[in-house]
């Protein structure tokens, strides 16, 4: 369906060719996933398939891609719109209309289907994506998950034979991400579409794929093969994936399930785990009690009681829109509360002047490029060292000892996801606050970043910081958090060592708890297993 | 078989009995929603009488709280309103500070005068404020309020970008155009309002002119992403796809559309200038019939098609003509009984409410009981 021939991207102003020697043939009706650590040239070898690559984007293009008989450089993105529908990451940037069912239509009006068949498509695919009861709304009003399947439907209503989709999953809350994935899924089993996406979260997908394709780093051969096959040598992988490892399992498991049923030996060797650590004695250093916080008519916090301690990471998890991230918002004075208090460090946030409260508390927003400002990261540290009235060098310093190697003269918005992070977290960290919080940090890192955060993170830990983290990410929750707190419709539903909250919610355990109980991370079994005689 | 065909032999859906009635719900032609606003705006445009203007207001009300559906647009009519309000609010502040240009025997108060240089004169700081000068700005801001609340109504009735999506075929692209410009403006407030929250986040203060200019370069850099990453969506989606049709035509089409608006643009030069000019009435309608004609020789070349596309059946025929019915009742009153429409403020009296026109008012309720519901999407 999918042919690739020696096929190689190189951009403009970069040193190093974004893609080369890809040359292979993703077959027809195959749910494909690409998988690799950031920087691999995942997105670009999307755009090739979409067209966007060279057409939109530019660069140069060697060799060949053919979809469905089709040559991508001879066809513009618009006239592979019936054979190829694409899906970016953000599903809110592709919508063109305003309501749910002329966005299904959207794209079948561009390529001139006659009404009766669009009416039936219409209605065929709200059916298959579970949207009959949103038709009419307006997309502005719609969930995270309910808009990704919206844009998912507005590509499929045009039959394309196959669909690109980057990142599907990444914004979006574990039930969310199991919607879509099922939907994708049953496309590949009913319809025989050709899916190809990308996902740094392969504990989400990994079990859907049929083929993987794998892309190892800047400058090496991608492979396509079975996803065992290449879990067992790809530098990514998931936990369960791990986990065989681990145990030296072959095949390698791909799903729970499987690592359920060969598991049973090793679950009998393993000792109980030991006991968590006693809950801090210290007096808390945030306290939030009986906040009611509106956003626009609705509330988003009805009543939420936190109290957080030094030296404890504490994770904030729930579906979208629950109002995790009013409560951070509230946390650093963002939004005022409509009743009850908020107390961090002795201030009440949302009186307090910024220039003190950023000695108190520090947050890292979803998007760390909110906090980013200037022309380089030189400049970007000199001015966090002005804001926080730090010695000179004091943000360059951090950020050194968080990552090194981030050169001075680039512009922040150049540098990778995890690059970025870690400069917002060091800007954030120069005020030196007592109290951390992070929304969302883990979206869009691959595995290499994510471990490296969980390092930075925990070694604040240690050193006396308050960390409280509102995530999707039930692996890192998992393995982070001491404490777990659970949001939903704006209130604190469960609050309580991770270990017992997470056990007890099939959505927010991660694998290792599914398969080895109450074991809740790979590097927790293998300390286990270190200890066995 | 080509799509031309396609088109031509699917059965139109639509074109049953069932968009007559008026128990079915369904949305109505946005077109009918902006005429009858339309002729509501004409209407009061013709009167300073508040009595009256507060009529149409109520009637454009009531009709919005008939009929409006349940999407966030259909909110916008109250901040019309508030806007409204402002407006009345900034003349009467103007005609207090600035004078009024009717003089008036009834002075309630006097402000301070500030001396101007002799250069500004005809321009007054200050002074004695009349009871007719507060009048005639009341009444004169009550009217462009009403106006605004007219336009609200259609807003809220019936987005723009809903009207767009019925332009023909050779205009379709500049209407995208246009509905992506209008959510352009919404998501750039929410950026700078997210921004200059990040900024306390900095510990810099998010007050002041110099906090929203601070992050105006980001927030410019973030549409700019938007705006690409939406070119690029449309683009994998068909936009912009055309069909093959001889180039002469494209040409012919194009020369057509550009004489007859260059056409339109003189005769009505001639039309509006003193004098009579009897070349402009002609030339107007060739220039009209020209660019018609090259729109629709334009709409070959897109390949579109509608997707449900709004009937105009009878309850649009009467939404619309119960617009136009309102506005020329009015202007023919106005035309034979001025004084009754435009209440005299010197000397002040108080207002009557002429029968006539009132009752001609009251068509402008006809579609809240014409019309088929909106559908209403559950939550």
């Amino acid at each position: 369906m999918i042919t690739f021939e020696q096929v190689g991207v190189r951009y403009a102003d970069a040193a190093e060719p974004a893609l080369r020697g890809v040359d292979l043939t993703v077959p027809e009706g195959e749910l494909c996933l690409l998988v690799g650590p950031s920087g691999a040239g995942k997105s670009t070898l999307l755009g090739t398939v979409s067209g966007l690559v060279p057409h939109f984007t530019g660069g140069v293009l060697e060799g060949r891609v053919t979809v469905a008989g089709r040559d991508t450089r001879t066809h513009r993105p618009r006239e592979l719109a019936d054979v190829v529908g694409t899906v970016g990451q953000d599903p809110a940037g592709h919508f063109v209309t305003d309501t749910v069912e002329e966005e299904l239509a959207y794209g079948m009006e561009s390529l001139g289907l006659p009404p009766a068949v669009m009416r039936r498509r219409v209605e065929e695919t709200l059916d298959l994506l579970g949207l009959a009861e949103l038709r009419g709304r307006a997309l502005s009003a719609l969930s995270g998950g309910q808009r990704q399947r919206v844009a998912i439907g507005s590509v499929l209503t045009v039959h394309p034979k196959v669909l690109v989709l980057d990142e599907p999953t990444s914004a979006l809350d574990p039930g969310a991400a199991e919607e879509v994935l099922a939907v994708l899924q049953r496309l590949v089993h009913d319809l025989g579409t050709t899916v190809l996406l990308s996902e740094h979260r392969l504990e989400r997908v990994v079990q859907y794929a049929d083929q993987v394709l794998l892309l190892p780093g800047p400058g090496e051969p991608p492979v396509l093969g079975a996803p065992a096959a290449l879990m067992a040598r790809s530098p990514v992988r998931p936990p369960v994936v791990d986990l065989g490892r681990l145990a030296g399992w072959d095949p390698l498991p791909l799903t729970v399930r499987d690592a359920r049923r060969r598991a049973a030996t090793l679950r009998e060797r393993l000792p109980a785990p030991a006991p968590a650590p006693a809950a801090p004695t210290a007096p808390a250093i945030a306290t939030v009690s009986r906040l009611v916080v509106s956003r626009g008519p609705v509330p988003a916090l009805r009543g939420v009681e936190l109290a957080l301690f030094p030296g404890q990471i504490t994770a904030l998890m729930g579906r979208n829109g629950a109002g995790k991230s009013t409560l951070l918002g509230s946390l650093v004075g963002l939004h005022a509360p409509d009743s009850g208090t908020v107390r961090v460090d002795g201030r009440t946030p949302h009186k307090s002047r910024p220039k003190d409260l950023i000695r108190s508390v520090g947050l890292v927003p979803q998007d760390p490029r909110d906090l980013l400002y200037a022309e380089t990261v030189a400049d970007e540290c000199t001015a966090a060292d002005q804001d926080a009235g730090a010695e000179p060098g004091a943000c360059r310093s951090i950020l050194a000892a968080l990552l090194p190697g981030i050169d001075d003269r680039c512009h922040p918005r150049d540098l990778s996801e995890g690059q970025r992070l870690t400069l917002a977290l060091a800007v954030v960290l120069t005020a030196r606050p007592p109290v951390l919080l992070l929304d969302e940090p883990t979206r869009g890192l691959d595995y290499a970043a994510k471990a490296r955060l969980v390092e930075i993170l925990r070694a604040l830990a240690a050193d006396g910081h308050t960390v409280l983290l509102a995530t999707h990410d039930v692996e890192l929750a998992a393995e982070l958090a001491h404490r777990t707190a659970v949001l939903a419709e704006g209130e604190i539903v469960a609050d309580g060592p991770t270990p017992e909250v997470v056990l007890a919610s099939p959505t927010f355990a991660p694998q290792t708890a599914k398969i080895l109980p109450p074991y809740l991370t790979v590097p927790e079994v293998a300390a286990a297993l270190r200890e066995l005689p | 078989m080509s799509v031309d065909r396609l088109r031509r032999t699917a059965p139109e859906v639509s074109n049953s009995g069932a968009v007559h009635s008026r128990s079915l719900p369904r949305q109505l032609h946005p077109g009918a929603w902006w005429l009858w606003s339309l002729g509501l705006a004409a209407a009061a445009s013709r009167t300073t009488n508040p009595v009256l203007l507060l009529l149409i207001l109520a009637v454009a009300g009531f009709v919005v709280a008939a009929r409006r559906g349940d999407a966030p647009w259909a909110r916008s009519y109250a901040a019309f309103l508030r806007l409204g309000l402002l407006v009345l609010a900034a003349r009467v502040v103007f005609a207090v500070v600035l004078g009024s240009p009717v003089g008036g025997t009834h002075v309630l108060f006097t402000l301070p005068q500030l001396p101007l240089p002799s250069w500004a004169q005809g321009v007054r700081l200050g002074g004695s404020v009349s009871l007719e000068g507060i009048l005639f700005a009341l009444y004169e801001g009550l009217r462009l309020a009403v106006l605004l609340a007219c336009v609200g109504a259609a807003n809220a009735l019936a987005s723009p970008s809903r009207l767009l999506r019925s332009l023909p075929g050779a205009l379709y692209e500049a209407g995208v155009a246009a509905v992506v410009a209008m959510t352009f403006a919404p998501n750039l407030v929410a950026d700078v309002r997210r921004l200059r929250a990040a900024r306390r986040l900095r510990g810099r203060t998010d007050r002041g002119v110099r906090a929203v200019l601070s992050v105006g370069l980001p927030v410019l850099e973030g549409a700019l992403e938007r705006s690409v990453a939406l070119a690029a969506a449309m683009d994998t989606r068909g936009f912009g796809r055309t069909a093959d049709v001889p180039r002469r035509l494209v040409r012919t089409a194009g020369a057509l559309t550009l004489a007859g608006l260059l056409g339109v643009c003189g005769a009505t030069y001639g039309l509006l200038t003193a004098g009579s000019h009897a070349w402009a009435l002609p030339v107007l309608l060739a220039g009209v019939a020209a660019s018609a004609a090259g729109l629709a020789l334009g709409g070959r070349r897109s390949v579109r098609t509608r997707y449900r596309p709004d009937p105009w059946a009878l309850p649009e025929w009467l939404t619309a003509a119960s617009g136009a019915l309102v506005a020329a009742a009015l202007i023919w009153y106005a035309g034979r009984w001025p004084e009754a429409l435009t209440p005299s403020v010197v000397p002040p009296t108080a207002p009557r409410l002429p029968l006539l026109p009132a009752a001609a008012a009251l068509i402008g309720l006809l579609p809240a009981f014409v019309t088929p519901e909106p559908p209403r999407s559950t939550r």
